[in-house]
């Protein structure tokens, strides 16, 4: 009985698992084929990485490289924005938590009510106001709003309410040390692991967004790279038999659409890592000097 | 003297605050004033909102996108609750393993992960194309046939992120004391007794933060039925979802009224889970 219990469980797990992991494992398989293998040979077979190189020269080639410059685009849009966002909430949590000012806690409760807010509730609002001011079409129009990351001050907030000692910030009042000194030679360093979630979230979160972009830029070079998934979508034949000859002009098949899409998960791929090892590190660090 | 200084912490959130104001306040605000005011600028009253609630394609966009949430919300209570509790007692290594698989999907969000499923869904190269035929599908077309739809972006939903709640859910059932569950066992309480009856009720507040939270969002579904209206050559319309229909609003037709109308209609939604959440889950009530 137990042992028919046990193994219905790694059934069911497995079953969920192999939902999880086999699209990705296809994703990861597919530009090592030709489109025509894509159809006839096991889905979950490896091709030749001459045939990855092959696709990597047609989405390459695709449009004067604007593949590249998609890719760039996204880079540059989520780190300085991002860039933005730890400079700025940081320090916003900090004076949230350890502060006393008229206001507090109107800002905190705004800033927790459109941190749970969808963040797509707001992209046509946003998209609206830019228009009246006529910033559309512009990179600001992106960045900016990216730079507005209430998770960040949130996170922020409540590691230092938490687990900040309040006695070693009085200590250092007391030392004589103005409020900006404290804050950027006691807490600043005590935020490390912070830092790295902050970063993480903030970059992803930039990384992937669709919507707001997609509504704000108009030129097809200023694109992101979720935006510009999209317009090669549109522009090959591998869901649309009936854009046939297109395919061939532009050399985007099957093979070329997956490599794009691997390609531009990548760096959220090595974010993750990076941060989660950072996070490790954070923590272990604190723990040694407790 | 003191009085004298500036209030502590203020100046801390300075650089902030024009961020909040600008991207967070203001649209809002803005967005308000728009969908009660007609073309000219002048106050319109509710005729914004009436007049894009007999719009022909704005009943249809609520119903998909009630439709897409209603089945998202079922799957993702039933199987993300479901799939914690079955990982929860597990010996780490095996559970851990089984997380990251979970978990993994999570980095193709948006775009990536629209397009990875027009892949799975096309019988010619999908892995799955044997489960696609058993449903009757044999063409791409067929399987993004308009009934087909809201099923089709839950399991896009779900397989993106699901994951990331499971891990949620696994860390809460984790700060349940071992002592509980020692004592249930020991009062003869099996596997699925402690599951259902001490489990379960200890993360119900979870589980009300993931539907409230899940539900505003699959409120303001986007990116799913734009792309695939894209590799679809318009079979899917383009007003599929509330928020493509204000956007087109926008963009084709240039009224800003009208867009504005819905977007509000989408941001009281959205308000109203985010104040649910904050007054009634419990989750970030903090004692100051």
């Amino acid at each position: 009985m137990r042992i028919t219990a046990r193994g219905l469980r790694l059934v069911i797990l497995t079953a969920f698992a192999v939902f999880f992991v086999v699209p990705v494992l296809w994703l990861i398989l597919a530009p090592t084929k030709a489109d025509g293998a894509l159809v006839t040979s096991n889905p979950l077979s490896f091709g030749s990485f001459h045939q990855v190189a092959l696709a990597w020269d047609h989405l390459d080639a695709y449009s004067d490289h604007i593949y590249r410059a998609w890719i760039g685009n996204s880079l540059l849009y989520a780190c300085s924005a991002t860039a933005i966002v730890l400079a700025t909430a940081i320090p916003a949590g900090y004076g949230l938590a350890l502060g006393s000012f008229p206001g507090r806690r109107l800002v905190l409760t705004l800033t927790l009510v459109v941190m749970i807010m969808p963040a797509a509730a707001l992209v046509l609002p946003i998209f609206l106001e830019l228009n009246s001011l006529h910033l559309i079409g512009s990179v600001f129009s992106v960045i900016l709003p990216f730079s507005f990351f209430p998770f960040g001050v949130y996170i922020a907030y409540i590691y230092y309410a938490t687990a900040m000692p309040r006695d070693l910030l009085d200590a250092a009042r007391v030392d004589g040390a103005s409020e900006w000194l404290t804050f950027r030679r006691i807490a600043l360093p005590l935020a490390k692991p912070i830092v790295a979630l902050v970063f993480f979230f903030s970059f992803v979160a930039d990384w992937n967004n669709f919507f707001l972009p997609f509504a704000v830029l108009a030129d097809s070079s200023q694109y992101p790279i979720q935006v510009g998934l999209s317009d090669l979508l549109s522009s090959t034949p591998s869901f649309n038999p009936a854009q046939g000859g297109g395919g061939q002009q532009v050399n985007i098949f099957r093979p070329e659409l997956a490599l794009a899409t691997l390609l531009a998960v990548v760096p959220v791929a090595i974010v993750f890592l990076l941060s989660q090892r950072a996070l490790v590190r954070g923590m272990l660090g604190g723990a040694v000097k407790q | 003297m003191r009085g004298l200084r500036v209030p502590r912490g203020l100046p801390f959130i300075l650089p902030y605050l024009p961020f909040l104001i600008l991207f967070g306040i203001a649209p809002m605000l803005y967005a308000l004033d728009l969908a009660f005011t007609g073309a000219d600028g002048s106050w319109s009253g509710f005729h914004n909102f009436a007049r894009t609630f007999t719009d022909y394609r704005f009943v249809p966009a609520f119903e998909h996108i009630l439709q897409y949430t209603g089945i998202w919300l079922g799957t993702l209570i039933v199987f993300v609750v479901g799939l914690a509790l079955l990982l929860h007692g597990r010996a780490n290594r095996v559970s851990s393993a089984f997380r990251f698989l979970f978990y993994m999907p999570g980095a193709l969000a948006g775009a990536a992960s629209v397009l990875v499923w027009l892949f799975m869904l096309d019988p010619a190269v999908s892995p799955g194309s044997f489960l696609l035929r058993v449903f009757g599908v044999d063409l791409f077309v067929k399987a993004i046939a308009p009934g087909n739809l809201p099923f089709v972006f839950a399991m896009i939903a779900f397989w993106t992120g699901a994951g990331g709640w499971i891990v949620v859910m696994y860390g809460a059932l984790n700060t349940i004391p071992n002592e509980l569950e020692e004592a249930a066992r020991i009062d003869g309480a099996g596997p699925f007794t402690i599951a259902v009856r001490l489990k379960l009720p200890m993360i119900r507040k979870w589980i009300a933060y993931m539907t409230i939270l899940s539900f505003a969002t699959g409120t303001q579904l986007f990116i799913e039925p734009q792309l695939v209206n894209e590799a679809s050559l318009g079979l899917v319309p383009d007003t599929w979802s509330s928020n493509q229909l204000a956007y087109q609003l926008a963009f084709r037709y240039g009224d800003f009224n009208a867009a504005a109308a819905i977007a509000v209609d989408l941001l009281v939604v959205g308000l109203l889970a985010a104040v649910l959440i904050v007054t009634r889950t419990g989750l970030f009530r903090r004692e100051d």
